[in-house]
């Protein structure tokens, strides 16, 4: 039956990582003067009064030469060239979709930068554009590459690869952009048994490993067979990992959710969602330590 | 529709203009007016379903296989809550507060109590008024007027769950019989949309009302006969309510042939047909609605009504 266990209240002790820190961070808040010094040129995030540079949001200063600006931490997603990024379907238009990204606009996938199912290498004609939404549908979940950013700041997403393309059966997480770390390649198959996907837009996607890749179908088939309580256990372990680790405000990486993941293997799933991890992540990816393990 | 269009078009040719302009402009009225019926009957039915995300089928499937199988997403069972945080006293100016953290809901209710007329078919008994406020923090729809629908379905099922007589001792706010008593005003303001609002809106107005201090007070008679109410001056000399016997909501929802308890929204998605069950710590049911577009089985309704009173039974010493 259910049980539930109930404490009284303790007093909350703030989140203390014994991690070796790099350099000295410039953290402003809006208002905070940056610099009194007139030679510099101001950048985002920053705005001039009385000759003197005043930061405009909370987050990092960044110094190019003579150029300052100022990094927010807690911001939309600001897409780049070659970022892969998870999004959702929110429109199907007449050549093209709108994907949903948590950036400032949604972004654009045109039908051209999708690739058929079967594999074909064709112009697409009218029958194509009738059927966009046997494709794609709003409300479905894709892994796409940013290929152009518009001038208005909206992304161009592409799924002209094998591992892109339409996602099927897994779990979707959001997180601030800010806390998925810049990796060569963001799809990770993790030995503990499950694949996780880290887009640069802060939505994580994990999902069963598949046995077999069909390398013909191009991403566009969804495979509809219940996953396994072993493999199910083993994403909501991750699921719950993940959460502990944005709730505590550090990096996600492959390695910061392997270490994560080893660390709550002694408690049950379950137990995970109450448990508060301290877990300890160098900036090099070694775990030093995990410093305490609450409830 | 395009015949209409001509129809008219041939019409503004031979009568006058002005005629079929206006003619023109009540058809493109009436379809803006359909629009935004037609858009607001949307929105309500979201609002309705608490301004539920959108999942892709191949997502909702695997919640849908999870919940058959006892293993939810987040690793939680079917009967499993989430992690709750319950405070008290958070807003000074009330005479009492409560915030409650389910996951990812918040939820901030103020209660303050205040002198007035009781109710004409009730002479000797205060009462109490709920308001529900969805604030515009918790998602852009709700701005405006957009959490309007959402606010008095709450409000609605609170007076329903509180119409029950020994809820709330409510001889116990009466001043003087058909002249003064105590109005509670439980106002409740959602900040943060996590799924399962009524459970964590029903725990939060039971800790502001256990917070709830009422000063007392003395009527005085005068010679003339007018009586005059004197509050006493130590602020710490009041009385408290007794919330034994306040029920809590467990909201049930229906996914694939099971029910599960403290849905979040994602699961709110998947589920078609909830069941809200309002449960005194003693067992005892005070109501039973059912929310969404789905239908439920007699049989399941049932099986669904043993659990909320074992839930509610685990939670009910911590108020005595």
């Amino acid at each position: 039956m259910a049980a539930v266990t109930m404490r009284l209240p303790v007093p909350r002790k703030p989140a203390v990582v014994n991690a070796p820190r790099g350099p000295e961070k410039h953290l402003v808040a809006p208002g905070d003067t940056i610099t009194t010094d007139t030679g510099y040129m101001r950048g985002h995030g920053t705005y001039v009064e009385d000759d003197k540079l005043i930061a405009s949001v909370a987050g990092v200063v960044e110094r190019v030469n003579k150029l300052i600006c100022v990094r927010a931490l807690n911001t939309r997603y600001n897409g780049e060239v070659g970022d892969v990024v998870v999004g959702r379907i929110t429109e199907v238009q007449q050549k093209r979709w709108k994907v949903e990204t948590y950036s400032r606009l949604d972004s654009v996938l045109l039908l051209s930068s999708i690739n058929l199912p079967g594999g074909e290498l064709r112009r697409r004609s009218i029958e194509d554009e009738l059927a966009m939404r046997d494709c794609l549908q709003e409300g479905d979940l894709i892994s796409a590459e940013v290929q152009s950013v518009f001038t208005d700041g909206a992304l161009s997403l592409h799924t002209r690869s094998l591992k892109y393309g339409k996602l099927s059966q897994g779990v979707l997480i959001q997180v601030s952009p800010s806390l998925v770390k810049r990796q060569k390649t963001h799809f990770h198959d993790l030995p503990c048994g499950a694949s996780v996907i880290l887009g640069n837009n802060g939505y994580i996607w994990i999902y069963p490993t598949s046995e077999q890749r069909d390398e013909e179908t191009g991403g566009f088939i969804t495979n509809l067979e219940p996953v396994s309580m072993s493999d199910r256990e083993v994403i909501s372990r991750v699921r719950n990992c993940i959460v502990a680790l944005v709730t505590h405000k550090l990096m996600l990486f492959d390695t910061s959710i392997l270490y994560c993941y080893e660390a709550s293997l002694p408690h049950q799933v379950q137990k995970l969602v109450v448990v508060t991890l301290f877990c300890a992540v160098g900036g090099n990816g070694k775990a030093s330590s995990v410093a305490e393990v609450r409830w | 529709m395009s015949e209409r269009r001509a129809t008219l078009r041939r019409l503004s040719c031979s009568n006058g203009a002005s005629h079929c302009s206006r003619l023109l402009e009540g058809t493109a009225a009436s379809r803006e007016r359909r629009k935004r019926k037609g858009l607001s009957a949307v929105r309500r039915e979201e609002a309705g379903s608490m301004a539920a995300v959108v999942l892709s089928e191949p997502e909702k499937l695997y919640i849908v296989h999870g919940v058959q199988e006892d293993l939810r997403v987040d690793g939680r069972g079917c009967e499993d809550y989430r992690c709750a945080e319950v405070e008290t006293d958070v807003v000074s100016n009330t005479s009492g507060s409560a915030r409650v953290k389910l996951g990812n809901t918040d939820i901030l209710v103020g209660v303050k109590a205040e002198m007035g007329t009781p109710k004409i078919e009730k002479p000797d008994e205060g009462y109490l008024e709920f308001c529900v406020d969805c604030s515009a923090n918790a998602t852009p729809e709700f701005e405006g007027r957009g959490g309007e629908e959402l606010g008095t379905e709450i409000t609605s099922t609170f007076y329903t769950v509180f119409s029950s007589e020994n809820s709330v001792d409510l001889k116990s706010l009466c001043i003087n019989p058909r002249e003064h008593c105590w109005v509670l005003y439980v106002d409740v303001l959602l900040l943060v949309c996590g799924g399962n609002l009524f459970d964590a809106i029903s725990i939060a107005v039971k800790a502001a009302l256990f917070n709830t201090r009422i000063p007392k007070v003395r009527v005085l008679e005068d010679e003339e006969g007018s009586k005059e109410i004197e509050l006493s001056d130590d602020p710490y000399d009041c009385i408290r309510l007794n919330v034994e016997n306040v029920p809590l909501i467990v909201t049930l929802s229906k996914i694939g042939y099971r029910h599960v308890v403290d849905a979040t929204l994602e699961e709110e998605a998947c589920s078609l047909a909830s069941l809200l069950v309002s449960v005194t710590s003693k067992g005892a049911l005070t109501s039973i609605k059912k929310v969404g577009r789905g239908s439920l089985d007699p049989e399941s309704i049932f099986e669904m009504m043993e659990l909320p009173q074992y839930v509610h039974m685990g939670r009910g010493w911590y108020w005595s």
